[in-house]
């Protein structure tokens, strides 16, 4: 298998919002809130086009030309226009009235708003780097704390050192960050650029959480993706990410290296735009990280010189390959949005290889699916209990736990990953057990029930292999847990390996629901005393059919037996009913429970 | 051989059944008059007149001769005569091994300076038991030399008498006959409880250790002296563990019970502190002179036998048997490897066994535990319980109760061996004990109960309540 020269981890929606490209007579405009480009020609009066994430949202419309837009946006759901057309001055085309709610008095620097929190964040003093925050709640605004962004250097005398270009908000694990890009700077012994977090909650003060090292020096810009913190160079054309959440062993807390080394965006290829466009022709390559690119967040790339909005991605496959360390490739997948396919591929690839020492590997990657899966059916039962016990009364209703890809559960595992590697000529059968075993230890390390059909595939390769013995020592110690189709199997196997037949009514006894099955299995034997001596041992006998005692001990020829059994219901009945006959209905047909106990295993020939 | 005996009050003395002489010989290696010392591969004492080691032998061959007369399929098992048993097995074609066992014997002091009178007491010992012992001696000589018939394929008698004196003139010194007793007819394998937890973290401990030392054909795992785990095949993990208990560990058992001076390893650089060394091998590693020579054993595989190196390897209480084909030279490489990747695992293992372990014990409490004297017997699995028996030493093997106790036992399961049927049968000893036997399809259990006024629906209401808390989980009839 030969890998392609080049991962790239990242790429640009497939489907990108397409506009009219900014031109001498062509503003571009777009609002971070609705996501919308504006295409203002002619300062509107040959037409604004609108353009939001889909294509139903697009707008046309004309107005007057009174002037060079500063800024257009139009409120939720499209229902007021507003214009700035001078520093001072916005005007709202339709008419109506603006009452003013609150009013605080700060210097400000500069501002940034975001749309998903409601928070705006103020740029104050000097220097700029005192941001005061505040949060839009229900037609409200409330102050946050306030807090310092710390810059590589002090300027003297003090000016303005913190730029709007290096600040950005974004949600990230649904917690609120300001992320703060701080250049190198050669008098502060800072070798590269990096990136600082500082996490803003809804209450308390904000602190200084995360750093993410750049290793490099240069222009970089920021985008949020699938909770992956996105950092594009543009001189190397390439861009970094970093997980916040993953734990680095080696690095001082809460330090993050790239998760990945860098890569290129996926090359992306644009169709020729504009009406004259011949069907036949090929399309472009588009530049990427050209300078006419402007970011925005979470995940918005916008090239305003060719008219294009594209959504940034990131392709999980490429990454598999990138990151060797499997346990670390899982904690990153596992936090992805669509990540249940490459997550069950890799554990495919995992037990392809044939590695020696993969089985530890294997071991802790199963370890950190089943404990996504444990939480999430934790999740899910303690939400059950609380529904069956009605609304709770004083605290919140509880919400029914989300199902993420990251959930793998057994079935997934059978269906992508087990069943068909059980199946790989190639692979000894030492190593199908031990990964088999492995995935069982796991489950139950986290305490999860063991599905049937799990088990049925251990059992079906040690009886593929004769390894009966190996099988028998696993049921001793109920590593396999019990269950009626598993006593069922092991009748089953009983022709082939006799000592099947004990562990199955040992089986039976435990499960303590499974009385006439043990009845059965006894009278398929002819052991017919030890049938009724069972029956009567669990306070059975009353309830019990004669006729399939009194077939069986006819079966076996042997008349003093028969009269034995004879007897014995006789007295019975004479104790219940005051009178040895019989009832009439005891003389059902018998369904041998026998014929219900075929092999349920697809495939198991013994 | 030491004679065990016991002097009671009236000045009587007790002899417990000893070891008379033990020979192995092939009646169709000197067929002719005058080469009948040919014959003889073996025989213990050794210092026995050469005439009369050819009279026993002869004598036992006419037995065997003679009894086929009437049953050509089944030749004799035993002889029974005043003062002592012969028992003979042959356990590959024309190769007959025979042990000659003394009848227990009660010496009477007379009065008047005449000789003591003698009495022997010739139905005190059991078929079963002593027959049991000869299969079991072929066993442990086949366990570590493979078959009589490999020895004359690969260097003919020569050869086969050089291995079997060598392996008997040890081995027969380890055999107490004045011990042996149920246990040694059943050969089971005392198997350690174990959550399922624990048991699933040693599989995969296992498991690791095979991958990673690929070597390794087989592992087998011990804690306690008691098996949890094994990779071999029933039949050789029966007698291989006859010999680890019996033999190996008890050799090994000193440096564990003087405790704290056990031999805790020197922290090595980036090596973890632990517990773990080879029980057989090299006794020190950094020892440069060390030899890396394991024993080796003869197991059963698809096309016969297949000889392999046995390693047996030690953290505290736990064991871990690792078998590799013997074709495969072991270097010093390999056991510092196997060293390094093992004892700290193993060490970590241990003390999570014994921690679990623990808390099992505090969780179904002391009540628990059994009051009564039992041994259970499953030959389905060869899995044996016993209460009556202590912990096995090198040198003997202890129980708590009488041996006319130990006799019923073996009484009783002479009687279910004799039938396919489920059967209990209930004794009351002279003693005023209560013996119960019981089988259960494949399983035997057998009580003894102190109780000397219970009557005998009291005494099965009390077996009763035994099973109810010691067997609940397995299919027992009562």
């Amino acid at each position: 298998m030969t890998e392609p020269p080049q991962q790239h981890y990242l790429e640009l929606s497939e489907n990108p919002v397409q506009f009219e490209h900014a031109s001498s007579v062509n503003n571009v405009f777009f609002d971070e809130a609705n996501k919308q480009v504006f295409a203002v020609r002619s300062g509107g009066a040959t037409g604004v086009v609108v353009k939001g994430p889909d294509d139903k949202s697009s707008v046309a419309f004309r107005m007057d030309d009174k002037g060079e837009v500063k800024c257009i946006k139009f409120s939720i759901g499209n229902k007021i226009l507003a214009v700035q057309r001078t520093s001072k001055s916005v005007v709202f085309p339709d008419k109506r009235s603006l009452k003013l709610l609150k009013n605080q008095s700060i210097n400000v620097n500069w501002y940034q708003y975001c749309p998903e929190t409601a928070v705006i964040l103020l740029s104050t003093t000097v220097q700029g780097n005192i941001l005061q925050p505040f949060a839009f709640r229900n037609g409200t605004m409330s102050k946050m704390s306030k807090f310092e962004i710390e810059l590589p250097v002090i300027p003297k005398p003090a000016k303005l050192s913190l730029s709007e270009r290096d600040i950005a908000m974004a949600t990230i694990y649904g917690q609120l960050y300001v992320m703060y890009l701080k250049h190198h700077s050669r008098t502060a012994n800072s070798p590269s650029a990096e990136v600082v977090l500082y996490h803003l909650p809804r209450e308390g003060a904000c602190k200084k959480s995360h750093v993410l090292k750049l290793n490099t020096t240069g222009k970089f810009a920021l985008n949020i993706v699938d909770n992956l913190v996105v950092v594009h160079h543009q001189s190397s054309q390439t861009s970094l990410i970093f997980d916040i959440n993953l734990k680095e062993p080696d690095c001082a807390v809460n330090t993050h290296q790239p998760v990945l080394p860098a890569r290129s965006i996926h090359p992306y290829r644009m169709p020729l735009a504009g009406p004259a466009v011949v069907p036949s022709q090929p399309p472009v390559p588009c530049q990427l990280y050209s300078s006419s690119w402007s970011v925005f967040q979470p995940d918005i790339i916008i090239s305003a010189s060719e008219g294009y909005l594209w959504y940034l991605q990131v392709k999980l496959h490429p990454t598999v390959n990138l990151l060797q360390d499997k346990g670390k490739l899982m904690d990153f997948l596992l936090r992805r949005r669509d990540c249940k396919m490459v997550i069950l591929s890799v554990c495919s690839q995992i037990l392809e290889g044939g590695v020696k020492g993969s089985l530890p590997v294997v071991a802790t990657v199963f370890d950190k699916l089943n404990q996504v899966y444990k939480e999430y059916l934790e999740a899910e039962q303690s939400y059950t209990v609380a529904m069956e016990s009605g609304p709770s009364r004083g605290s919140a209703a509880q919400k029914r736990p989300v199902r993420t890809q990251a959930v793998i559960d057994q079935s997934d595992m059978y269906t992508h990953v087990l069943s068909s590697f059980t199946e790989r000529k190639e692979v000894s059968h030492k190593f199908v057990i031990a990964v088999l075993m492995e995935y069982i230890r796991s489950l139950n390390q986290h305490q999860i029930t063991v599905q049937h059909y799990l088990y049925e595939l251990v059992i079906k390769t040690l009886v593929q292999h004769n390894l009966f013995y190996m099988l028998h020592q696993f049921l001793q110690y109920h590593v396999l847990s019990d269950s009626k189709p598993l006593a069922c199997l092991l009748l089953s196997l009983e022709s082939t390996y006799p000592p099947a037949h004990q562990l199955s009514l040992d089986m039976l006894k435990r499960l303590s629901t499974a009385n006439d099955e043990i009845v059965e299995v006894l009278l398929s034997k002819q052991q017919v005393l030890g049938a009724l001596r069972f029956i009567r041992s669990v306070g059975g006998h009353d309830n019990v059919s004669a006729r399939k005692f009194l077939d069986a001990a006819r079966q076996t020829g042997d008349q003093m037996l028969f009269y034995t059994v004879f007897r014995s219901f006789q007295q019975r009945n004479q104790r219940l009913r005051g009178s040895p006959a019989f009832n009439p209905g005891e003389n059902k047909p018998r369904i041998w429970f026998i014929f219900q106990m075929k092999p349920t295993i697809g495939g198991l020939k013994i | 051989m030491a004679l065990s005996v016991s002097v009671t009050a009236m000045q009587e003395k007790q002899y417990t059944p000893s070891l008379l002489s033990f020979f192995i010989y092939n009646p169709t290696f000197g067929p002719r008059e005058g080469e009948e010392e040919k014959k003889i591969l073996f025989y213990h004492p050794s210092d026995i007149e050469k005439n009369e080691k050819i009279r026993n032998v002869g004598l036992c061959e006419a037995i065997v001769q003679f009894t086929r007369t009437f049953c050509p399929t089944k030749p004799a098992k035993s002889l029974h005569t005043q003062k002592n048993r012969q028992f003979f097995f042959e356990p590959e074609d024309n190769f007959w091994i025979v042990m000659v066992v003394r009848n227990p014997m009660i010496e009477k002091p007379n009065k008047d300076g005449k000789p003591p009178t003698i009495e022997y007491q010739e139905e005190e010992i059991l078929d079963t038991v002593y027959g049991a012992v000869v299969r079991q001696c072929y066993s442990m000589y086949k366990l570590f030399n493979g078959t009589f018939g490999r020895a004359m394929e690969a260097g003919g008698v020569e050869l086969l008498t050089q291995k079997l004196e060598k392996f008997f003139y040890r081995y027969l010194q380890t055999l107490h006959l004045q011990s042996c007793d149920l246990l040694d007819v059943f050969g089971g394998i005392s198997f350690f409880p174990l959550d399922k937890m624990t048991y699933l973290k040693i599989q995969s401990f296992v498991n690791r250790v095979e991958e990673s030392l690929s070597l390794i054909k087989y592992t087998a795992f011990l804690y306690n002296d008691q098996l949890i785990w094994s990779g071999l095949e029933q039949d050789d993990m029966r007698i291989l563990y006859k010999y680890l208990t019996t033999s190996l560990f008890p050799r090994h058992s000193e440096p564990e019970l003087a405790g704290r001076d056990s031999p805790l390893r020197p922290e090595v650089a980036g090596n973890l502190l632990h517990y773990g060394r080879f029980l057989t091998g090299p006794t020190n590693l950094k020892d440069p002179e060390a030899k890396f020579r394991f024993p080796k054993i003869f197991v059963t595989a698809e096309d016969g036998y297949e000889e392999l190196h046995l390693i047996v390897y030690k953290a505290m209480s736990a064991a871990a048997c690792f078998m590799i084909s013997a074709s495969v030279e072991l270097t010093r490489d390999f056991c510092e490897q196997l060293d390094g990747l093992v004892g700290p695992q193993l060490t970590l293992l241990a003390s999570d066994i014994c921690e679990q372990f623990t808390i099992n014990r505090r969780i179904s409490g002391p009540e628990k535990e059994p009051q009564f004297k039992f041994i259970y017997f499953n030959h389905m699995n060869l899995a044996e319980k016993s209460t009556i028996h202590m912990r096995k030493t090198a040198s003997v093997c202890l129980t708590s109760v009488h041996p006319d106790l130990m006799k019923i036992l073996g009484d009783i399961n002479c009687d279910f061996a004799r039938v396919d049927e489920d059967e209990e049968i209930i004794v009351k000893a002279m003693t005023d004990y209560w013996v119960v036997g019981k089988k259960s399809d494949q399983r035997e259990l057998y009580v003894i109960l102190n109780q000397k006024n219970a009557n005998l629906i009291e005494v099965n209401e009390e077996v009763k309540r035994l099973c109810a808390t010691q067997f609940n989980n397995i299919f027992f009839l009562d």
